[in-house]
């Protein structure tokens, strides 16, 4: 089955796609829609925005943390030498270290998280126009359930430039 | 086919083929550059007797610009993290501009403490990690802390820039082709624009932005403890750390204004670096400006009431003695002239901004000097006294210093768009589309026909 899309000059012909694409029962995750900037204004740049991104931030500061404690403890414990008369452990001095290791563990994740779940660094995706860098407002359906059906719906919005790949 | 919007095309226009006056600048930068190599070439092949460095004095020009470039690195990320957390929208012009210094200034600032080695081959000795006999570096010692903060913040910064240039990449990726359109492919990662993608990067840059400002915070006041953890006069002060972290943004926010009136400039982006955001970053000037003056003013009144002995001779040398001309020089470019020029308002002009970055980056290289080098020249003893003066090398490894970051920010404004497009877009959207319950179709409304 090819897929298919429709290019827009405007934010409301696009979402006037989706809304017409929803009604006959696509949901959020058949619908895919590309812009150029993020356009925040528009209740179709609200789709697939639910993420655990904070959460796993948090999960790579603990990480961080936990190394960075891990790091300061074991390095001073394994050949332990009293300087400046500081206990072998010196709190003070390691939670410098276990600051920049735990901040150093949120960045990475977070990162991480980024390039996993954008889907970034795929090889060539299916569905894509070169136009949507330039402005135009890609909305498509990367598998259509019947053939036409998809081209009539989008064809139907004033504006609509549809095309199969 | 591919169209070009006005923005896109003045934006992505200093991509195009350079001209001979690009070359000629950066034929020019990079000799300076290479000059500086050389000298420091000689000064490894040599030996450190080729610099100024004498007992007692052994932080010299090298330390000094150690400690001004990742002051000057505070300009770029941390700024445009508080921006952005705060979400003005005069910062779409700036935050690039302000990245990227942060970048270039980091790897230069942190190429001095290998520079400052001597034997920069054996930089690894600062890696934590055990030697042959399994001891590991010193973890209570503040160049250790600086190994760890350095990084973190570099790879931060790094990271910080390079996420949102991948939608700019990825549309110098349509409208490239050959060789080209390979490269800025790769560097966009696949890039898309679908609204998962957007959502997931800004999330990432929110939350890159609330860590990285206590990291940028963390890295100056570490680059402090390396003084002020030290029992030598006018530094074991409990004030450093802030006062070198206000000090950094002071000189980073000037450096900032400097690129940006350049950029504005040299590549004509009049239309998108208005007279607003010199005029918004020169009241930040000012406040800073202000700030520095008292953080001065408190450290030298605790030492001055104080009176301890080996402070006075140190609060001596900078205020009537040998260093009183660099000091008082320092006061006026810091201070005196900043708060003049930016606190009326017909001054705080692009050019008066302009004036006042320049005098300040000045005053804050010259505040590093004056914190190091009388400070090690009057320690306790008398005995122990000495002074400091540079040779050759350090000058031109210096000056070159000043060259690198020219050549490093005009290179990367060739290949890369200065200005964040998307964001550009993004905050025109907001302005222009904005659209009224009336003027837009009852089906066209916000996902009504959907619920």
């Amino acid at each position: 089955m090819k897929s298919v899309y429709a290019l827009f000059d405007t934010g409301e012909a696009a979402q006037r796609a989706v809304n017409s694409l929803r009604s006959a029962g696509y949901g959020e995750r058949d619908i895919t829609v590309m812009t150029a900037a993020p356009m925040e204004e528009f209740e179709f740049s609200h789709i697939g925005r639910h993420s655990y991104q904070w959460y796993i931030a948090c999960g790579g500061g603990l990480l961080g943390l936990v190394l960075g404690t891990w790091l300061t403890t074991y390095a001073e414990t394994s050949w332990p030498i009293v300087v400046g008369n500081m206990p072998i452990v010196p709190w003070y001095p390691n939670i410098i270290v276990i600051f920049e290791l735990t901040m150093l563990g949120a960045v990475l994740s977070t990162v991480a998280t980024l390039i996993v779940t954008a889907g970034l660094g795929r090889r060539t995706p299916a569905l894509y126009d070169p136009e949507v860098t330039s402005g135009a407002i890609l909305v498509g359906i990367g598998t259509p359930r019947a053939d036409g059906d998809v081209e009539q719906i989008l064809g139907a919005v004033p504006g609509a430039r549809v095309k199969t790949v | 086919m591919i169209r070009q919007d006005r923005l896109t095309r003045t934006l992505l226009k200093p991509l195009e083929r350079p001209g001979v006056g690009w070359m000629l600048v950066v034929g020019v930068l990079a000799v300076v550059v290479a000059f500086g190599g050389f000298a420091w070439s000689f000064m490894m092949w040599e030996g450190f007797g080729l610099t100024g460095k004498r007992w007692p004095v052994f932080w010299g020009f090298l330390i000094t610009n150690f400690v001004f470039w990742i002051g000057i690195s505070h300009a770029g990320t941390l700024i445009s993290a508080i921006l952005r957390l705060v979400n003005a929208g005069w910062r779409r012009p700036v935050t690039r501009c302000a990245e990227v210094i942060t970048a270039f200034a980091l790897m230069i600032g942190g190429l001095f403490p290998l520079i400052h080695l001597g034997k920069p081959w054996l930089f690894f000795w600062l890696v934590p990690y055990p030697n042959r006999r399994l001891l590991w570096p010193n973890f209570r010692s503040p160049l250790v802390w600086d190994f760890f903060a350095i990084s973190t913040y570099l790879t931060s910064s790094l990271l910080f820039l390079f996420l949102p240039l991948i939608p700019d990449f990825a549309l110098i990726r349509d409208q490239s082709t050959g060789l080209r359109k390979t490269i800025y492919g790769t560097l966009a990662l696949g890039w898309r624009g679908t609204t998962q993608q957007w959502h997931r990067l800004e999330t990432a840059m929110q939350i890159m932005a609330v860590a990285i400002i206590p990291v940028a915070v963390s890295v100056h006041t570490i680059v402090s403890f390396d003084f002020s953890m030290a029992p030598v006069p006018m530094w074991h002060s409990s004030i450093f750390g802030p006062y070198f972290v206000a000090g950094a943004i002071f000189s980073g926010i000037a450096g900032l204004i400097i690129a940006m009136a350049a950029l504005r400039r040299v590549l004509g982006l009049q239309e998108y670096l208005e007279p607003i955001h010199f005029e918004n970053l020169g009241k930040l000037l000012l406040t800073m400006s202000l700030l520095w003056g008292y953080f001065t003013f408190n450290e030298r009144l605790t030492a001055w009431y104080g009176n301890d002995v080996a402070e006075m001779n140190t609060f001596a040398a900078t205020q009537t003695g040998s260093y009183s001309p660099l000091f008082w020089t320092m006061v006026t470019v810091n201070f005196v002239i900043p708060v003049i020029i930016l606190s009326i308002r017909r001054f705080r002009t692009i050019t008066g901004c302009v004036i006042a970055s320049v005098g300040i980056v000045v005053g804050m290289w010259l505040e590093r000097f004056l914190i190091i080098v009388p400070s090690l020249g009057h320690k306790f003893l008398p005995y122990s006294w000495g002074t400091y003066s540079p040779r050759p090398v350090e000058i031109a490894i210096t000056v070159a210093t000043f060259a690198a970051m020219a050549l490093l920010y005009t290179l990367f404004a060739k290949f890369v768009p200065i200005i964040s497009i998307w964001e550009m877009r993004a905050g025109a959207h907001t302005q222009e589309s904005a659209p009224t319950r009336e003027s837009v179709p009852v089906d066209a409304r916000l996902g009504e026909s959907h619920s």
